[in-house]
């Protein structure tokens, strides 16, 4: 009898539990299920749907599209405009990379001691971080400013004729590359600084007692300790500048700026082909290849990195 | 600990600092420029040699900024749509990171690394499909196409699940049921009022995000009555080369409210960027 009480007590138990358990799990699909549509509506359906893009011949115009295979991306190794702007996004990415990760390193260094003026330095290297794009590049369009622009004006002291930095496509882009080092370095600065002072400091004293001093504690304690963050930045960085767009829309457009096609890059031709031109499938396939080489430098950068290690 | 500082070391000190404050001085000297000649009369805006603070400051550039463009809608316009997408952010993060750090169901791991790994695809490349399918559901050149993509955050799931997994006790939860307290309701009444701090770090870097947004607002906005405050300038500063006052006065305008909650909030603002990757 007892005995049986207890089965059945147990039974009950568990079925309660069981229809709180299912409770619960009722909670969590219904909390989840709105977030959830949202992400399938505008991430994973579109970024899907780019690639079954790229081998149509969609537009904005007509409805039907039909399969073409990979027309598209033939059609894009003989497109001049998209090698021009496959290079310049290219040499954009890396001498942005380059210049703006040796000088957050840089200055991370030179800040990694606290002073009094440290919180200072901190904001104000954050400014162009946290300041929209747009307005700044429209400060730097007009310090740019052939005529009448600040940085004339300082390379005329320093004896340097003017310069039309947006004018010619050469310059241009190195001008634009000074814009995003200006308001990307101050980022990568913190990122470095954080990692800099989570490095325990036994570990500079114990290579102190083995007698590393100045650049050999850089090199053989700073350095190998610092490389997961370094990775992150180089991989951070290399993917927003392969995005590069609002600065270029901003400082090629207009009369005062560059004419035309002066500094093309490849998401200013993505949206130029399809929103200008309604050419959807044959910039899909572009976003593709962009989409590629992202994901390739990525790679890339990661078995860089774990090989040395 | 009493250091000895030889010589050269304090040279080096020295031109750390030097090399720092010229590097301050490159910074904000752009900013300078910009504020500065935003209160120069036109003239003066072109004169040779460059200043940076005017010699005449007048207003005039910022009261007839109104009737050049409409500022005021752009602003609002931005305004509107970084806070609801603020809000929206900030409830399904909160819910989500509720549920991923507090509860265990088949598919979860599957669903967090689906939001996570989503993130990781550049909003460029999808930007096309995602036009299409704001057309097909009606809402371009509308507030609701334009938030839609800003409705949610991976970092923000992210983020509130390690907030509220680390913060929140289960016993407290358990507590709560006890009492009777529905799921839903230990949201509402335990994991809101405790995760306030994280949500008001992430608050700041939702909006910050949807206010520089500026890609989607262009492509979206097809008449210049929806035009935010980063597309209204990019557009201003197209079409009247010669207002540079104008386009000066709207920068400064726009940049604004940014600096100034920055100013605020600054070690959140800088902590909460800086240890998720999230960029401007």
């Amino acid at each position: 009898m007892g005995g049986g009480n207890r089965e059945g007590r147990a039974m009950v138990e568990k079925k309660r539990t069981w229809s709180l358990e299912r409770k619960r799990r009722t909670f969590c699909y219904l909390a989840l299920l709105p977030i959830l549509s949202i992400f399938l509506i505008i991430r994973v359906i579109p970024i899907i749907r780019t690639f079954a893009l790229s081998v149509t011949d969609a537009s904005l115009i007509s409805l039907k599209s039909n399969y073409i295979g990979l027309d598209n991306f033939k059609n894009l190794l003989s497109d001049d405009l998209f090698l021009l702007a496959l290079k310049n996004t290219t040499l954009f990415a890396f001498a942005t990379v380059a210049l703006s990760v040796s000088m957050g390193l840089l200055l991370s260094l030179l800040m990694y001691r606290k002073s009094t003026l440290s919180p200072l330095y901190e904001t104000i290297y954050f400014f162009p971080v946290i300041t929209p794009m747009v307005p700044v590049a429209i400060i730097w369009k007009w310090i740019y400013d052939p005529s009448y622009g600040l940085m004339n004006y300082i390379l005329f002291w320093f004896g340097i004729k003017p310069i039309g930095w947006l004018v010619y496509p050469d310059i241009a882009l190195w001008a634009i590359v000074i814009l995003s080092v200006w308001k990307v370095v101050g980022y990568n600065m913190m990122i470095f600084l954080v990692g800099l002072r989570n490095i325990p400091s036994m570990y500079y004293e114990a290579a102190r007692i083995d007698g590393a001093m100045g650049f050999g504690l850089f090199r053989y304690i700073t350095f190998p300790l610092l490389k997961p963050i370094l990775l992150f930045i180089i991989v951070v960085t290399t993917i927003n500048s392969y995005n590069v767009f609002t600065q270029v829309y901003v400082m090629t457009t207009g009369l005062q700026g560059a004419p035309g096609n002066t500094v093309r890059v490849l998401v200013y031709d993505i949206w130029e082909n399809a929103f200008r031109y309604s050419r959807m499938g044959y910039a899909s396939a572009e976003a593709v290849i962009l989409f590629l080489i992202i994901l390739l430098l990525t790679l890339a950068q990661f078995k860089i990195v774990k090989s040395e290690a | 600990m009493a250091e000895v500082i030889p010589t050269k070391t304090r040279w080096f000190r020295l031109s750390y600092q030097a090399l720092l404050l010229l590097g301050t001085g490159i910074m904000v000297l752009p900013f300078l420029y910009m504020v500065g000649s935003s209160f120069k009369p036109p003239p003066e805006i072109i004169a040779w040699p460059p200043t940076i603070f005017p010699k005449q400051a007048t207003l005039e550039n910022y009261l007839t900024l109104a009737e050049k463009a409409p500022f005021v809608r752009f602003f609002f316009n931005s305004l509107l749509v970084s806070s609801v997408s603020t809000l929206l952010i900030l409830f399904t993060s909160t819910l989500a990171g509720f549920v991923f750090s507090k509860y265990s169901f088949p598919g979860k791991n599957f669903f967090f690394i689906l939001i996570l790994a989503t993130a990781m695809v550049p909003f460029e490349t999808y930007l096309i499909p995602l036009y299409l399918i704001v057309k097909d559901l009606r809402m371009i050149n509308t507030y609701q196409g334009m938030i839609l993509p800003y409705a949610v955050m991976s970092f923000g799931v992210f983020l509130m699940r390690q907030s509220i997994g680390s913060s929140i006790p289960d016993e407290l939860l358990d507590a709560g049921r006890i009492d009777g307290c529905s799921e839903w309701k230990l949201f509402r009444i335990i994991v809101v009022p405790l995760s306030a701090s994280a949500i008001g770090a992430l608050g700041i870097l939702a909006f910050m995000q949807a206010w520089m947004a500026f890609i989607w607002p262009l492509i979206l906005a097809t008449s210049r009555e929806m035009y935010t405050m980063e597309v209204g300038l990019a557009m201003f500063q197209q079409r009247f080369t010669i207002e540079y006052g104008g386009v000066l006065a709207g920068s400064t305008i726009s940049i604004l409210p940014i600096i100034i909650v920055f100013l605020i909030l600054r070690r959140n603002i800088i902590e909460g960027m800086t240890l998720t990757g999230l960029k401007g």
